[in-house]
């Protein structure tokens, strides 16, 4: 993808983040939301296929491994908003036979899970979709997470002290680890070869082991023998994505993923924050790589804006508190929005996900309102244009680093 | 008459990484696409079948320093082929074995409780243990975990689980609108758990799923492995499908669960079984010998035959005698990543008795190979197979079996068009699903919270 502000206008991209009822802690209040079906298969079905049906690129499904809480260090014992959430890769392979071009993307926590398990569980949702998984890597410094698997000793963490050194610290490590976890993951997702499995009833083997591949990682934080039992998936490399608020997650975005998630507040921002990444994208050799940097934005959307802000406002009333949060929130109609993205895309942005307040308000009217909105305009797809979530991205399937090393060492 | 007759109970298990599967075989279709697990389920759902079984491997098998290339090698994960099988299916059960030492309880609670939520009550866990550096090499502990501790420490991973499913007793979730109640309680979910291998303490996030706690399954034969089941398991998947050990392991089981206070009902003992069905008997027998051949070739016998030596064998010849050197005894250096090869507890006796055997019978290493490890459990034209199957679950060698066909995906449509009916007309197998959950076809109890 080119970065040349004089080039012609990429296509936008769009993504939605799943997360319970909606990201107001109000959302599952609204008749819409269906909040007693929250843990049925029903509830996310319906959702990805909205989603679907609005050409959207991919939808993500937030994940942790603690119950919610609006104290990120603690349980805050809450019972007025939605607490409980089901297994997201397991959400993901749920609804992936049901479905048929949009990417599924769950959220998986690198700090307290193995990177051999979601290796395999990854390019498992990218079999059972055809090619559509992608994984979206975060860490957890949350005492009360920790406690959940009593292994690790973290130090405890606020985000008020990010900027302390111990804390940096700490976040530096983690997001060390992630970037162990995601390079452990993609050796895995190449230790077979595309054409490992041979048949040959001839000599009677059902692989050519030279096709398979030990990756043999030596880490700070992992060692992993590999290969993986599973063979390579449809996209070869699922697609690897994170959310990122500062340098050091910029850093995993720039030198590890596919796809970062980013939340300025504006178009200069979304500028500063995007010459940041790809300066450190260039730093970590990936120069020449497609790396999409996605905006994202908490959004209300209705026919005006003047309804929008009503129903937000009466969304902080029931909740009792103004929505907070690290996005931006927009609060108006499908053109509005369809204005600001174009904006920040000409900023540097190359796709949005946008966060519904309320799902099952704000998704259909993301895919009946903004998406014709854009289409109009001509700035998104008429139609999926391609049958991989990596194809739908512009990124091509990456060969095998294994084979051509193998290759290389032949000529 | 009828009505005094034993039910029986019948699984599907996707055949994987074992030989089997006869890859070669012009019908035998993908191990790892979508397509095969889809058509699969669907035939053991149209069937009427309890479940479907998936096994799992952490570390990839070999023998003499390299990958074992004669088998299929290579499988999806567990819980995402369960999971998007919940999505084909309605009724049929979805079982998959989960390793209780390289996983952690918060963990895999919640992928098992999440499963449970996705399928509307149908999944179940077979709980393995293993021990072994050699697996623990694609994990963050290595092979953190001696042998004799290992039933330990699935024993407390389970209870741990337990205790994870149990922290939501089932009526916390309100969501009431109007009062603006999510939750009744800030107490849901909560839980502490410490023994030796655990020491956890927090809140659950998975409310509790449609069966309570996931089924449990548990495979393990020695002594340890079977108390572990009668105090723990709903059922057990035995290898001891033939009349005679099957009903002593059967009455042993079953005689060890009142002292758990439990009732002989509430421990199912499912075999491992195999099947070859032909139009007569004799036809039957044909193919059962064809398959047999093609799943040990005279590669897979030597390689057999070396999990046992603990030597390279490759100068032997399959049609030949065995070998009259004896087995290696030192570390086990040969084979890796092998369950059978722990089932071998003492090789020297185990390769004196196959000569002996061999030079009886007039085996070659191929055919004592095939004896070992290759028979069929089922041979016969479909009422002959009906038959016997049904023969042992009433005379109470087994509540029933767990099939693995010999061809991947289609191996299963012959038993479900032809023995299936045979027994269904017989009232001794179910023609519609009574109930919607697992522990329904298994006529397992909801555990309370």
């Amino acid at each position: 993808m080119s970065q040349s502000p004089s080039s012609p206008p990429e296509p936008l991209h769009l993504a939605v983040a799943l997360d319970g009822t909606g990201w107001h802690p109000a959302s599952w209040r609204e008749p819409e939301s269906r909040a007693g079906e929250l843990f049925t298969a029903g509830f996310w079905l319906d959702a990805v296929r909205e989603a679907e049906a609005g050409l959207l690129d991919f939808v993500t499904f937030e994940d942790s491994l603690s119950l919610q809480s609006t104290d990120p260090t603690a349980d805050d014992r809450r019972t007025d908003q939605v607490r409980g959430r089901l297994d997201a890769v397991l959400i993901a392979s749920r609804v992936a036979p049901l479905t048929r071009h949009v990417g599924l993307v769950p959220s998986v926590v690198a700090t307290h899970t193995e990177p051999f398990h979601l290796a395999k569980a990854v390019a498992t949702l990218d079999f059972v979709s055809s090619g559509r998984a992608g994984v979206r890597v975060k860490v957890s410094a949350a005492g009360h997470e920790n406690a959940h698997f009593g292994r690790r000793d973290l130090p405890p963490f606020r985000p008020q002290d990010y900027l302390e050194p111990e804390a940096q610290k700490l976040v530096r490590e983690l997001f060390a680890e992630a970037a162990e976890y995601v390079e452990v993951l993609r050796r895995l997702w190449d230790s077979w070869e595309d054409d490992a499995e041979i048949r040959d009833a001839a000599t009677g083997r059902f692989i050519d082991r030279e096709k398979l591949h030990y990756i043999d990682f030596e880490g700070e934080y992992f060692s992993v023998k590999g290969p993986s039992i599973t063979p390579r998936s449809p996209q070869g490399q699922p697609l690897v994505t994170s959310l990122a608020h500062a340098a050091i997650p910029y850093e995993l975005v720039a030198s590890s993923t596919d796809v970062g998630y980013v939340t300025p507040h504006d178009a200069a921002e979304a500028r500063a924050v995007t010459e940041e990444i790809r300066a450190a994208q260039e730093a970590a050799g990936r120069g020449g790589e497609t790396l999409h940097v996605f905006g994202d934005l908490v959004v209300f959307l209705d026919e005006t804006a003047g309804a929008a802000k009503a129903r937000r406002r009466r969304l902080d009333d029931l909740a009792g508190a103004p929505l907070a949060s690290d996005a931006e929130i927009f609060t108006g109609t499908p053109a509005e929005l369809a204005d600001l993205l174009l904006d920040w895309q000409r900023a540097g942005l190359t796709g949005f996900r946008l966060r519904p307040a309320v799902a099952g308000h704000d998704l259909p009217a993301v895919t009946r309102g903004l998406v014709p909105e854009l289409q109009s305009r001509g700035a998104f797809r008429n139609t999926y244009e391609a049958d991989s979530l990596r194809g739908l991205l512009g990124l091509s399937r990456p060969a095998n680093r294994y084979a051509r090393v193998r290759a290389g060492g032949q000529s | 008459m009828s009505d005094t007759l034993k039910q029986i109970h019948l699984a599907a298990h996707f055949p994987g990484v074992n030989n089997t599967t006869v890859w070669s075989d012009p019908e035998a279709g993908s191990q790892i696409d979508f397509a095969s697990f889809s058509h699969f389920a669907r035939t053991a759902e149209r069937a009427k079948f309890d479940f479907l079984f998936l096994a799992e491997g952490l570390r990839l098998r070999e023998q003499g320093g390299a990958i074992y290339d004669l088998d299929v090698v290579g499988r999806p994960d567990t819980f995402g082929i369960l999971a998007a099988l919940a999505a084909v299916t309605d009724r049929l059960g979805l079982a998959g074995t989960i390793n209780s030492t390289f996983n952690e309880p918060y963990e895999v609670a919640r992928q098992f409780a999440s499963l449970d939520h996705l399928s509307a009550g149908r999944a179940a866990w077979n709980v393995v243990t293993s021990w072994d550096a050699f697996t623990g090499e694609n994990f963050r502990r290595g092979g953190f975990l001696a042998e004799e501790d290992r039933y330990t420490r699935a024993e407390q991973f389970l209870r741990a689980s337990w205790e994870l499913f149990d922290s939501w007793g089932g009526d916390e979730i309100l969501a009431d609108r109007e009062s603006g109640r999510f939750l009744r309680s800030a107490d849901a979910g909560t839980f502490a758990h410490r023994d030796q291998h655990f020491d956890i303490a927090g809140r659950f996030n998975v409310p509790r799923s449609p069966q309570g706690r996931p089924v449990i399954f548990q495979a393990g034969d020695s002594d340890q492995g079977r108390e572990f089941a009668a105090a723990t398991a709903d059922a057990i998947f035995s290898r001891h499908s033939a009349p005679e050990p099957g009903r002593a392991f059967y009455e042993d089981v079953k005689g060890r669960l009142a002292r758990h206070g439990r009732e002989r009902d509430e421990l199912l003992i499912l075999p491992a079984a195999t099947f070859v069905l032909g139009d007569t008997d004799a036809e039957a027998e044909e193919r059962a010998h064809e398959v047999r051949r093609a799943q040990v070739s005279g590669q897979t016998a030597i390689k057999f035959l070396e999990h046992v030596w603990n030597r390279d064998l490759s100068s032997y010849d399959p049609d030949g005698p065995l070998p009259d050197v004896d087995p290696d005894t030192g570390e086990h250096t040969v084979t890796r990543g092998r369950a059978s090869v722990r089932m071998v507890r003492d090789p020297l006796a185990t390769a004196s008795e196959w000569r002996q055997r061999a030079k009886a019978e007039g085996l070659s290493i191929r055919e004592l190979v095939i004896e070992t490890s290759a028979r069929q459990t089922f041979i016969g034209s479909p009422s002959t197979v009906a038959r016997a199957l049904n023969d042992s679950v009433q005379s109470e060698v087994s509540d029933g079996f767990i099939l693995a066909p010999h061809l991947v995906p289609g191996g299963l449509d012959e038993f479900a068009d032809k023995v299936v009916p045979l027994l269904q007309e017989q009232g001794v197998f179910r023609t519609e699903y009574e109930g919607t959950t697992l522990r329904d076809h298994l006529g397992l109890r909801t555990p309370k919270a």
